[in-house]
């Protein structure tokens, strides 16, 4: 009886760890997939709009309001060391390697690997997989690979939007609201802003597009039958890639870090 | 040829199909009969690859279905699947020809696009559905899409699952014609899964009974009415009392 709840943890962490392994395998054969013809251009551009396209305006919403909110909270902090001066440098730094992609990462994961397991788990259930599969064509190639590597390109380059309006939200609430002089403020951010800060932040957005668009198609893949199977799959796509998403962000600073 | 030996298949405790036996002869129409839930689609999908048996073997002209190259073997088939299974991001007409379009044979679209309204029209689908999305259909259409889709690249061996489900009786009619015609005119090996009495006196060659995972009854359609077999004389009735449970 005492030992209930920890029977359930080691059963939960069980569940978790074969999960994570068939997600690993599913890596795979996604890769396996990428590599041999045919390749499906059409599937893969319309994947870009609807994944890199549509996603602009919640990723610069979500940008704008952080960076205007971490304006506020560094000019809060900063004055209690005399340092107001950084508030510039500090929102650009903050976005660059860490806001811009993790918050990005995490709005793409919230609708892309959502509608992507949607999609496919709907097209599962409806036995469309299955009529792919007998007119001669791969479901990992006609709709893993595409949407994977639409995610993993088109991500990075909605950081690196977000990065742009999350600075620009800093510098309303700076010039506005705490009375920085505009060119000044302008000056500090590019004075301190290093091109490591950037990169880094694409790169951890590639990883994170690349975690979304794949956890999203193995939930898809892997639907239970009827609409509660896909519901469940949703769920699933959505919590397994934000968790993955803040995990692999940890690692990838910590990588970052000491590189 | 298609022969079915000994196929199992269960999904947990659900033992679908218990020891299928059961022999196609090329260029020949199968009808398969029985209850609903009694594993006709699995049966289907089994043979397709679809759905992995968990004993038994399937042989395709003699050759073992599990081992062969599933490209070339996939080829040689078109299937009808039981809720039509259309892809609702493409056009109807790019839902037909979506086999012609790929693969080493693959044609130019606008060929393709007119062998799919063509086989829309034998399916008795106007040329104006072409460019409708499948949501955009009632399910007779769809079916009726589907059926064309299964017929655009001229298969060996066509399943049909269910085809006349949801159709009015002329559109049945239309569609047991068009069954007959490709397995007469094409030489195609057929299987048809249906419930439909009169689709089945107008499809078969062959009839083959679903009951209990494996086959209850099988034979030519003309001895299906003095079988003695009293699941089948159950069923092509339809009377509630028999052999076959009603609750299954
Ligand atoms: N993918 C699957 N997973 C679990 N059970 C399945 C699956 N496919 C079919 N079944 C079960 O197998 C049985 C037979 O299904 P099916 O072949 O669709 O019946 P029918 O004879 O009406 O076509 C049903 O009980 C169904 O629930
Ligand atoms: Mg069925």
């Amino acid at each position: 009886m005492l030992l209930t709840p920890v029977a359930t943890i080691g059963r939960s962490t069980l569940a978790m760890l074969s999960g994570i392994g068939r997600i690993g395998l599913f890596f795979l054969a996604t890769l396996a997939a990428m590599l041999r013809p045919p390749f499906y251009l059409r599937e893969f551009g319309h994947a870009l709009l609807t994944i890199g396209y549509n996603s602009l305006p919640v990723v610069g919403l979500t940008a704008l309001f952080t960076g205007g909110a971490l304006a506020l909270q560094i000019f809060a902090g900063g004055s209690r060391f005399n340092a107001e001066e950084v508030v510039p440098s500090i929102v650009a730094i903050g976005m660059a390697r860490e806001l811009g992609p993790v918050l990005g990462g995490l709005m793409v994961a919230a609708r892309v690997a959502s509608s992507i397991a949607a999609e496919i788990g709907t097209m599962k259930v409806t036995e469309q997989i299955d009529a792919l599969v007998t007119l001669s064509t791969d479901p990992m190639k006609y709709l893993t690979v595409p949407r994977v590597l639409a995610a993993t390109l088109s991500v990075p380059l909605l950081v690196a939007v977000g990065d742009s309006i999350g600075i620009f939200g800093g510098y309303i609430v700076g010039t506005g609201r705490l009375g920085f002089n505009p060119a000044a403020y302008l000056k500090n951010t590019t004075d301190f802003l290093e091109v490591w800060d950037v990169t880094s932040g694409l790169i951890k957005g590639a990883v994170f597009g690349f975690l979304v668009a794949l956890v999203g198609c193995y939930f898809g893949m892997n639907s239970g039958r009827g609409a509660q199977g896909v519901g469940r799959a949703t769920k699933s796509a959505v919590v397994t890639a934000s968790v993955l998403i803040l995990a692999a962000n940890y690692l990838l600073t910590e990588l970052f870090f000491t590189a | 040829m298609i022969e079915l030996r000994d196929v199992h298949k269960a999904f947990g405790a659900n033992k679908v199909l218990r020891g299928v036996n059961l022999t196609i002869p090329k260029g020949e129409s199968m009808v398969i009969i029985g209850g609903s839930g009694t594993g006709k689609s699995v049966l289907l999908k089994s043979i397709l690859g679809l759905v992995h048996p968990d004993q038994g073997k399937i042989l395709i002209d003699g050759h073992d279905a599990a081992k062969a190259e599933r490209e070339a073997f996939l080829a040689r088939f078109g299937m009808l699947f039981q809720g039509a299974a259309l892809f609702d991001s493409l056009p109807v007409w790019h839902n037909v020809a979506f086999r012609l379009l790929r693969g080493k044979s693959r044609l130019a679209r606008d060929e393709a696009r007119d062998i799919a309204i063509e086989k829309l029209r034998r399916v008795g689908l106007k040329p104006q559905v072409a460019d409708l999305f499948p949501a955009e259909l009632s399910g007779g259409m769809q079916k009726r899409v589907g059926l064309a889709r299964a017929i655009a690249a001229d298969p060996e061996i066509i399943f049909f699952d269910e085809p006349t489900t949801g159709l009015d009786p002329i559109m049945s009619g239309v569609i047991n014609d068009l069954i007959r015609e490709i397995v007469v005119e094409m030489g195609a090996t057929a299987m048809t899964i249906t419930h439909d009495m009169s689709s089945v006196r107008a499809i078969a060659d062959d009839v083959a009974m679903l009951h209990d995972g494996v086959i209850q009854w099988v034979g030519r359609v003309q001895d299906m009415d003095n079988s003695g077999d009293p699941y089948l004389n159950q069923f092509i009735h339809g009377r509630a009392d028999g052999p076959i449970e009603a609750v299954r």
